[in-house]
């Protein structure tokens, strides 16, 4: 390959999107509509609703019930320019949950929609699915799995504070890259409760196809898991002691709450 | 209390905090925080008040209390009466008036600096329109040095921004190369990495370090980490040109941000005791960007655009090379649309100049606002136009690591050619000298420099 076409072997080094050619200052029309298109799934990723009774099915093929919640954010504009409606409850999903769910699970499972629906359909139920049998193992009881519309990450800590659970694990769409429109995030949670703080938690990012794969997910969660019923907490004090790099760089803070 | 009244009706603003914020162009960061103006009319009322509310009042009535914030004891001490002479008698409307007259020439903006504070220029640029952000900010020149000379008139400098998920130093290297085929990197070759590990930082450092100076390139590197890992860097021994940090208006944002005046000074000392610059020592690189202060609920209900022009306070007693807005990086909830974010880069690169400082502006913006390369265009155009210091050159527009589009190695080309704007003066003799560009400004193509080509190759075996 080096006696060849040197950027052949540059560009096996990054995906990024290097050596491209030009037409005069310009890119050349092929790239134009590549990048378009990256564009367009990552718009497509953001705005298409999420179709849950997917999600339901593939759920219950896995012998799991679930719910469905909604945040305070009614729609998605009101969903992107306010953060804080996404993290609380709607009235209805509030009353429903007062409701319908009795016993306090020990682990409570939300699949959020996020800033990706394309994420959520084509990783959330492989991570739960992966995730079950170290669940079953662990013996912790399991409620129904939530399934949030116009969810932010914060909102685990409202619905798992009413619910009393022990931890909360937010299966969510990350915000899409252009390279990356279908990332999932995996947050957990000890002791949920509103006001918890971003560095009170875990994260788990990237599960993707060519990126952390579902069965990798799952055993990261569960080792995190097994931690956080060990030590009480989850967040900066729990450190995850495999070898992946999860911090968010350090010079971009808003990078994270932007979930 | 502050008021206007038109034909009937009589508006009346509190305090100077809420008259500014009522006065600022509508965004979704101010209306996310509860303090903008609750229709089209209030909010241009309070801009009728704010044009009659002399300059003078920014030195009595303080946003955030002196006691309690650093960032407002410096800019309250470190203000120069005698610079601020020539405009202390005038009120923010007529302020508007005269930067846009003949009256306020390069030399006079150049002297009047010092004399500005960060509140009085936020002030001004609520009432301005675009073309008059874009027109005042044309007159102000400000030039820093390290290898090179940034911000010469005529003149545009791109950061090589080469970030790599995994921070892999081959992909970071061919992003590089790539860059400088374009003839970008004058401005710096400033990597943001994925670790925070000082010994990755190290490996990072050295890597570029030798690129530039086997390449003899006259041009700076910086990996963009937090000010005590440069600074245990350089304890360490490690070749840092530049000292990178985000920084913010407020000493709430500040301390958020992990940092503190003292540390930046300290910084900034390790970096100048170095003595690694050729023809200046600006040696310092902040980022700021409107919207931070709020999502570190550290806003004390000021608007976030008055918000960012006092971070520009903090920069320029650090004597930077370069002072960067990313200005659509931060999302929809702090500037929503493609207007929003232009207007706010517009705004940023006009108060920065104004305060003397050499600003640049990361023209982007993420998948979740309503923007796209449209906007993106549209924003450098404008920003060429008013004389930008340096924008970002990101391969393909395509920030892998980060997740948000910049503006292009071939963006640059673009502005360039249709606003004829040149290079720093020693890197454009460099490319010449490299092959990479022909006398007439052209790059040649058709003919890849071999040297860099090798470079890269060696690099990446």
């Amino acid at each position: 390959m080096t006696n060849g076409d040197p950027w052949a072997l540059l560009r096996s080094y990054t995906d990024a999107r290097i050596g491209l050619g030009r037409a005069g200052s310009a890119l050349p029309t092929s790239e134009v509509l590549k990048f378009s298109m990256a564009h367009a799934k990552a718009r497509d990723a953001v705005r298409t609703p999420m179709d849950w009774t997917a999600i339901e099915r593939e759920l219950a093929a896995l012998a799991l019930a679930s719910l469905r919640i909604a945040s305070a954010a009614t729609d998605r504009d009101s969903y992107l320019r306010r953060p804080d409606l996404g993290r609380v409850l709607g009235s209805e999903s509030r009353q429903m949950l007062a409701t319908q769910v009795r016993a306090a699970p020990e682990l409570l499972l939300i699949i959020g929609d996020g800033l990706s629906s394309t994420a959520v359909a084509a990783n959330a139920v492989a991570t739960v699915g992966a995730l079950l049998p170290f669940i079953r193992r662990n013996g912790w009881p399991l409620g129904p799995v939530l399934l949030a519309s116009q969810a932010r990450v914060a909102l685990g800590d409202d619905a798992g504070g009413m619910l009393k659970a022990r931890a909360v694990v937010m299966l969510i769409g990350e915000r899409p890259g252009l390279s990356s429109p279908d990332s999932l995030g995996a947050y957990l949670t000890w002791e949920p409760r509103v006001g918890r703080k971003d560095g009170e938690r875990n994260c788990i990012s990237n599960i993707r196809t060519g990126g952390l794969s579902a069965a990798e997910a799952a055993f990261r969660i569960n080792w995190l898991l097994r931690e956080a019923f060990r030590l009480r907490l989850t967040g900066v004090r729990l450190k995850d002691e495999s070898s992946y790099q999860l911090d968010a760089p350090p010079t971009m803070p808003a990078i994270r709450e932007s979930i | 209390m502050y008021q206007a009244t038109w034909r009937h009706t009589t508006w009346r603003f509190g305090d100077l905090r809420t008259l500014l914020a009522k006065a600022t162009p509508l965004r979704s960061g101010d209306v996310l925080a509860g303090i903008a103006a609750a229709s089209a009319e209030e909010n241009v009322a309070a801009r009728m008040a704010l044009a009659e509310v002399p300059l003078r009042r920014f030195l009595s009535e303080v946003l955030i209390p002196y006691e309690t914030d650093e960032v407002t004891r410096l800019i309250i001490d470190s203000h120069d009466r005698q610079a601020f002479a020539t405009v202390a008698s005038m009120t923010v409307g007529e302020f508007r008036d005269w930067l846009l007259s003949d009256s306020a020439t390069p030399a006079l903006l150049a002297q009047l600096a010092p004399g500005l504070t960060p509140e009085m220029v936020a002030a001004v640029s609520k009432l301005m329109r675009n073309q008059d952000l874009i027109m005042a900010a044309r007159k102000v020149t400000v030039v820093s040095r390290f290898r090179d000379t940034i911000g010469l008139p005529g003149r545009l400098s791109v950061r090589i921004q080469p970030n790599h998920p995994t921070d892999d130093p081959r992909g970071i290297a061919a992003s590089v190369i790539d860059g400088l085929m374009y003839g970008c990197g004058d401005a710096v070759i400033g990597i943001n990495p994925a670790s925070d590990n000082t010994a990755a930082i190290i490996d990072m450092l050295c890597m570029l370090d030798r690129m530039i100076t086997r390449l003899a390139i006259p041009t700076q590197s910086c990996v963009l980490t937090h000010v005590t890992t440069s600074i245990e860097a350089i304890s360490r021994g490690a070749p840092i040109d530049l000292v990178f940090q985000s920084i913010g208006g407020s000493e709430a944002l500040n301390t958020s941000f992990g940092i503190t005046l003292a540390m930046l000074k300290e910084g900034r000392e390790a970096a100048l005791s170095l003595k690694r610059g050729t023809v200046g020592d600006n040696v310092m690189y902040f980022e700021t960007g409107q919207g931070a202060a709020l999502s570190a609920d550290a806003h004390h209900g000021i608007d976030q655009q008055t918000l960012e022009a006092r971070a520009y306070a903090v920069a320029r007693e650090f004597k930077p090379l370069l002072v960067n807005t990313v200005v659509g990086f931060i999302g929809p909830e702090y500037l929503y649309s493609g207007k929003e974010i232009i207007r706010a880069g517009l705004e940023d690169h006009f108060c920065g100049k104004l305060l003397g400082l050499p600003m640049g502006v990361d023209v982007c913006y993420t998948n979740h606002a309503e923007a796209d390369q449209d906007d993106m265009d549209t924003l450098l155009t404008l920003l060429g136009t008013a004389g930008v210091n340096f924008v970002m050159g990101v391969p393909g527009a395509d920030d892998i690591m980060l997740n948000y589009q910049s503006t292009s190695y071939h963006d640059s080309l673009y502005v360039r050619e249709v606003l004829g704007l040149r290079r720093a003066p020693e890197f454009e003799a460099w490319l010449t000298r490299m092959g990479i560009m022909d006398p007439s400004g052209k790059l040649t193509s058709d003919h890849p420099s071999q040297a860099l080509l090798a470079h890269a190759v060696g690099e990446a075996a």
